[in-house]
């Protein structure tokens, strides 16, 4: 019988990733969309490195940052009595991390799109800045965070680098599905690797599917 | 009556805004001037979208002092844009709850659903809707937000000639229906004469000339900026009858009677008329045997000489009227006029521009 637990694991990761990412990601993405200084060009370097960088490099600075002997590790042990490094947490932070440039880059061209116009129109309507962002920007930028959450969403569900130098293989904690698949193939049993791989296949040729079909074919509307 | 007072400058991609003006607003109020003069940075620094320095005040409430600036959403502004801006995610309905759910007044929905006649538009999508309709929608969003100060940023330069027609007489009404003044942009003497009840012109980024309409524009042309369309006054006269057997209407006009051809006119209606001065003769004493028929007697207020040219133009009292006259500079001299003379105007041609309120 196949054990489901990676599989669990593997959407807990990717939703909760993908519900803090979207959090941090919108206030980024739109300081990015309306912003012009000189610091514009460096946080978009920054948001954009997990998309270059090799997962090792990024598992490497994350495993020393979080390691209970630097500050941030420390303080986090200290406040809830479990390391960051090898635990769940420490990979919802890492995958936040990797996943970062998924949920940002949709959202802003989605919010430069948009422009000021409908924001101009909205405050001389009444609306301030945040029933505008609500009212205004976020059913026209819905296709924008279709994109964006899908995206991010799979794109940790298909991270392997950072999770195994970061969290390593624990059952039931940090051994997630493209873990699961390098333990089968290491350990010669390819008929479960056979079964995982083909699975993460499917997935996410559905996603994607999902993601340009819905681009495609419907005009948002909210009424 | 509401004062608008603007001390305002900024600098905008190489463009320098420099206007200063105290507005009495009542009615429409036209912002003229050519186009790259400043009069859609204006409007929008005046709804608070546009970065600028100085002070503008709006009847009695501070909106802007230095680097203090209240937010466009506390102004109480209702801007109707020249691209419309209707949220392409409501229907029309939704578009004007959108407005009304925000405000709180005395404009009802209603009202304004059936003073633009919206009725028939209210389940659709403002991308299925032509120019002219999307345009009454925007108008009666902006209404429904009870704004204090309705600003208009060249709202018919997209339509058509029959569009525009059917909208500017809207937007002339507002005023009177809902109570609230209007600001216009626009850069087409005709909208501003159908339309406007006084006047505020703008050139290379400055306030040349404010003041009620008949007034101000009577001598628009005559600023540092030279003339980019015919000088000429407006008058305001009452039809007092009509002649079935000629076609023609009868006016009185600052006491005195004139006739023009016919032109939809009933008894009683107060008009309002435009006469350009190069449509304007002077005699020294009343013609006999001319065919031109609306002769005014008048006494000379000024007349301003324009270096360079053969001409000069001649302003005129008409029993508190302004009228104007371009003659020639030669026909000054030859003919004696000076200011104080009495003189009688011949006009060959009259335009009429519009039936005011009765």
């Amino acid at each position: 019988m196949i054990d489901l637990a990676p599989l669990w694991l593997t959407l807990k990761l990717a939703g909760l990733t993908t519900l803090i990412l979207v959090v941090i990601g919108t206030p980024l993405a739109w300081v990015l969309a309306r912003g012009r200084g000189w610091w514009k060009p460096v946080l978009e370097a920054v948001t954009a490195l997990p998309l270059v960088l090799p997962p090792t490099v990024i598992g490497f600075y994350l495993l020393v940052t979080l390691s209970p002997s630097a500050p941030l590790g420390a303080v986090w042990r200290d406040v809830t009595g479990e390391a960051l490094t090898f635990s769940f947490s420490g990979l919802v932070l890492a995958s936040c991390l990797y996943s970062l440039p998924f949920m940002v880059q949709p959202l802003q061209a989605a919010f430069e799109g948009l422009g000021r116009a409908p924001l101009e129109a909205a405050a001389s309507l009444r609306a301030g800045p945040w029933d505008a962002f609500f009212s205004v920007v976020l059913p026209l930028s819905a296709r924008g965070y279709l994109t964006a959450l899908v995206l991010s969403f799979a794109h940790t569900v298909g991270e392997f680098g950072v999770v195994l130098m970061v969290g390593g293989n624990i059952p039931g904690r940090t051994k997630v599905i493209s873990i699961a698949i390098y333990e089968h193939v290491e350990t010669l049993n390819y008929a479960q690797a056979h079964l995982w791989s083909g699975g993460m296949l499917v997935f996410s040729f559905v996603i994607l599917l999902l993601v340009y079909g819905l681009n495609r074919r419907f005009p948002v509307h909210v009424s | 009556m509401t004062l608008l007072s603007l001390d305002i400058t900024a600098q905008a991609g190489g463009f320098d805004l420099a206007a200063r003006v105290q507005a009495e607003l009542s009615g429409v109020t036209a912002l003229f001037g050519p186009s790259g003069a400043g009069k859609s940075t204006l409007l929008r620094a005046i709804a608070g979208f546009e970065p600028v320095q100085g002070r503008i005040v709006f009847d009695g409430q501070v909106w802007q002092d230095g680097a203090q600036s209240l937010p466009p959403h506390r102004r109480g502004v209702g801007m109707v844009f020249q691209d419309t801006r209707l949220f392409p995610h409501l229907s029309v309905a939704g578009n004007l709850r959108y407005a009304a759910r925000r405000a709180q007044g005395a404009i009802h929905q209603d009202d304004v659903i059936s003073a633009l006649d919206l009725g028939p538009l209210l389940a659709r999508r403002p991308g299925g809707l032509s120019g002219g309709e999307r345009q009454r929608v925007a108008i009666g969003r902006a209404l429904l937000a009870q704004p204090r100060l309705m600003l208009m940023d060249e709202p018919l330069a997209a339509l058509d000639a029959a569009r525009k027609a059917q909208i500017l007489p809207l937007i002339a009404r507002l005023p009177q229906v809902f109570g609230i003044p209007v600001i216009h942009v626009t850069h087409s003497i005709e909208e501003v004469t159908q339309i406007a009840d006084r006047l505020i012109a703008m050139q290379d980024g400055r306030i040349v000339a404010s003041g009620p309409l008949a007034e101000t524009f009577a001598r628009l042309d005559l600023g540092a900026g030279g003339s980019r369309f015919e000088g000429g006054v407006i008058l305001r006269g009452r039809v007092s009858g009509g002649d079935a057997r000629y076609h023609l209407t009868r006016l009185q006009v600052a006491g005195h009677e004139l006739i023009m051809p016919e032109a939809g006119l009933h008894a009683g209606d107060e008009v309002q008329l435009r006469i350009r001065a190069r449509d304007v003769m002077l005699a020294t004493v009343r013609p006999e045997g001319l065919s031109a028929q609306n002769v005014l007697p008048c006494r000379i207020t000024e007349i301003v000489s324009e270096a360079e040219t053969a001409f000069a133009e001649v302003f005129l009292d008409v029993d508190g009227q302004v009228l104007r006259a371009r003659v020639t500079r030669a026909a000054v001299d030859q003919m004696g006029l000076a200011v104080g003379g009495q003189v009688f105007a011949v006009l060959k041609a009259i335009s009429f521009d519009r039936r005011l309120a009765a």
